[in-house]
């Protein structure tokens, strides 16, 4: 991944390094219990053509994080900190209607149960047809020429029929594919999938990756690329950002972070999921204890009440002091980098083999 | 977590191998209803078709399929949620298909079951106690030394602190609740659990914190399972012999080395070749498995295809499939138990081929022009 340095105002060309670049991003919410800080602290730039995969376990802040990208968090009690420049444009302090000139159209969203993200009300057609009318001033017989080619491209067989059927008179994996071509339909630089596979069968979810895949050749957009299963991050993702509690843990390019992980949480996740070749004579290794409560977050290292590498660090630091996650590859852990080459080689990668 | 459980001693201990539940040409059609003014069946979901498989004492048997294959459908009719439409089911040699309530009282505490969702299924408004020790009170069971004690045994054995006997369900996460489940399927002491994706509403993290506990409990206690579940990894994992469903119909059955190396029928190989996994090899893609990808979604079960229910997305479907229905049986080449229902079988390996199948006409598209 490429870190940028930054350059406010002025619009990065279009071709060079980050297109959407996340800067200290934090987000809470204010909730009767106290304040929730659901994103604390978190930087990421993604680039066109690529893809960055976030992994996470429910309540990481992964989904939270792409929904302020694209202000769709209720503004009457969050509070947003930070910065996410979008081709150059602050989208934060953006007002609502340059909002609206962003959303499906420069940036779209897969979202995880098509059956809700859709209206049962309008034909999947029109639908399709409307981002494209609002954005790029369309007729409504160019939107729906339009909404019928996209539907052919992400595999709807008989498209001039379907186009007038109504989302419930398809099934899960057509939904999926009939939000596809919703997001791409006017060509989007970048494109949010928030665990877009999860609800789908394993068979169907292979074919909708396949089709994401091949149709980011084809559009070059940037996706995010939010899933909790790190075998569908190993198949979509160019590089991957593991989350935990809120922040950032581990960060690195797809081989990096699988094959040479660093942070005792990734070895956690690696270890803990059975694979269709893992030894069957050895129990799992699941990780310790339960993901914290945002509210009252565990003090220095959001991770060390789970974490069994704790005394390998010495004296109370993981306690004490929040380890920061440094620019390029990197893994937020007290741990020295020696220390996490050898403890991967030596304990953790004989359990995976 | 639970490494000093405590482990109580089988009362009746019966041979390890011998069948514990069989079940013969199941069944179950779900009527559609429809028309005015008159509502009347106009259909049917057939939802299971005519299923055989046997569990034996002590054995985990994993079913596994994607979503309306009729896996919980089988489940609920085994547990006698349900009530078949055809068919027999026989536990322990005692035919309990159509068994009245006082006939299965008996059988209902030998068979357990584990359900998918911790949140809806603990009731809110009854402390973990109570929910533990429903079981015994319903079937009118004092062991020694009463049953709080013993429902606090039985929350050690789940790795629970035994203090939280008054906590209610909300006061415990996703994974500890699901660990209350597991508890209450424990109290009578069952021969038999049906486990119905117990581990898919689960993080990461806290799926294999179950998984090890319900390994523990069925090497330990000696129990049966019947562990239904989509994700092939965990079912693997978990069970000693494996049945894949595909429309209401076992297409492929035999013990784990079979079906996840040797599978013979076209879907379970579809079915292993979707599975994203991690390859930790550094050569990159997914180390030389096959590449299958099929076309569209699974035919409604109201109007499944004839013949074999899989030749509308099959790569080798021919007339035959069409009008004969393949037998499960134990095709040529197989190992014994290994059955399969094709006409024309595949090769039991699950390396890549020389050319990768992909029926999707979208993906094929867009593959060509790249």
């Amino acid at each position: 991944m490429t870190t940028l340095t930054k350059d406010a105002g002025t619009p990065a060309p279009a071709d060079a390094g980050a297109f959407l670049s996340v800067r200290d991003l934090h987000v809470s919410f204010k909730t009767e219990d106290g304040v929730v800080r659901a994103v604390d602290g978190l930087s990421f730039d993604v680039e066109r053509g690529k893809t960055l995969g976030i992994v996470g376990e429910s309540g990481s802040g992964k989904s939270v994080t792409n929904l302020t990208i694209l202000g769709l968090h209720n503004p009457q009690f969050t509070t947003v900190e930070g910065e996410i420049l979008l081709d150059g444009q602050e989208l934060i302090t953006a007002r609502e209607s340059e909002l609206e000139k962003v959303r499906g159209n420069k940036a779209a969203m897969i979202f995880q149960d098509p059956l809700t993200a859709l209206s049962p009300y309008y034909t999947v057609g029109r639908q399709i047809a409307e981002p494209f009318m609002k954005h790029r001033g369309a007729s409504k017989r160019a939107a729906w020429d339009r909404a019928v080619e996209m539907l052919a491209k992400v595999g709807i067989p008989n498209p001039k029929e379907r186009a007038k059927d109504y989302p419930h008179q398809f099934s899960g994996g057509m939904r999926q594919r009939a939000m596809i071509a919703m997001a791409l339909v006017c060509d989007p630089d970048l494109l949010i999938a928030d665990e877009p596979t999860t609800a789908l069968d394993v068979t169907v979810q292979a074919q909708i990756l396949d089709l994401l895949k091949d149709l980011q050749q084809e559009f070059g957009s940037g996706i995010i690329f939010i899933t909790h299963d790190l075998g569908v991050i190993a198949d979509m993702a160019d590089d991957i950002m593991v989350m935990y509690a809120g922040s950032a843990v581990e960060r690195g390019t797809t081989n990096e972070v699988l094959r040479a992980p660093q942070h005792p949480y990734t070895w956690g996740l690696l270890n803990s999921m059975p694979r269709l070749d893992s030894d069957l004579g050895m129990p799992l290794n699941p990780i310790p204890g339960a993901p914290p409560s945002l509210l009252t977050p565990p003090s220095g290292c959001r991770f060390h009440p789970r974490c069994t590498f704790q005394d390998r660090v010495g004296g109370t630091r993981c306690v004490t002091e929040r380890p920061l996650l440094a620019p390029d590859r990197a893994s937020a852990c007290h741990l020295t980098a020696d220390q996490k080459r050898t403890i991967f080689l030596e304990e953790i990668k004989p359990r995976l083999a | 977590m639970t490494e000093d459980m405590v482990l109580p001693a089988q009362h009746n201990p019966v041979t390890v191998g011998e069948p514990l539940l069989e079940v013969s040409g199941l069944t179950k059609y779900f009527p559609v209803k429809g028309g005015f003014p008159i509502r009347r069946t106009i259909g049917h979901v057939q939802a299971v078709d005519g299923i055989d498989l046997t569990v034996r004492v002590g054995e985990s048997f994993g079913l596994v399929g994607e979503s309306g294959c009729g896996k919980s459908t089988t489940g609920r009719l085994i547990t006698r949620l349900l009530e078949p439409t055809n068919g027999s089911i026989s536990y322990r040699g005692q035919d309990i298909s159509h068994a009245s309530r006082r006939e299965l009282a008996p059988v209902r505490s030998e068979i357990q079951m584990i359900f998918q969702d911790p949140y809806s299924s603990l009731n809110p408004r009854q402390t973990v106690g109570k929910i533990i020790s429903g079981p015994m009170e319903i079937n009118g069971i004092e062991p020694d030394g009463g049953r709080e004690k013993r429902v606090r045994e039985l929350l050690e054995i789940v790795g629970l602190n035994p203090e939280h006997y008054n906590r209610f369900p909300h006061e415990f996460s996703g994974g500890q609740r699901q660990r209350i489940g597991v508890a209450r399927a424990l109290a009578l002491e069952p021969k038999l659990i049906v486990a119905d994706e117990p581990v898919s509403a689960l993080d990461v993290s806290i799926q294999a914190q179950v998984v090890n506990l319900l390994q523990e409990v069925q090497r330990e206690l000696g129990i049966a399972f019947l562990f239904i579940a989509h994700d092939l990894a965990v079912v693997r994992h978990f069970s000693q012999r494996v049945a894949v469903m595909y429309l209401g119909k076992i297409i492929e059955v035999g013990d784990r080395e079979a079906i996840y190396t040797r599978p013979r029928h076209p879907y379970t190989h579809a079915l292993l070749s979707a599975v994203p996994e991690v390859s930790l090899t550094d050569d990159g893609d997914s180390a030389g498995r096959e590449r299958i990808r099929l076309a569209g979604d699974v035919p409604s079960p109201i109007s499944p295809p004839s013949g074999c229910r899989f030749r509308t997305r099959c790569w080798k479907a021919q007339d035959k499939c069409a009008t004969e229905e393949p037998p499960l049986v134990q095709i040529s080449g197989n190992h014994a138990g290994h059955l399969t229902a094709c006409h024309f079988p595949e090769d039991p390996t699950t390396e890549a081929r020389d050319e990768d199948i992909v029926l999707d006409p979208a993906l094929a598209a867009l593959e060509e022009e790249g």
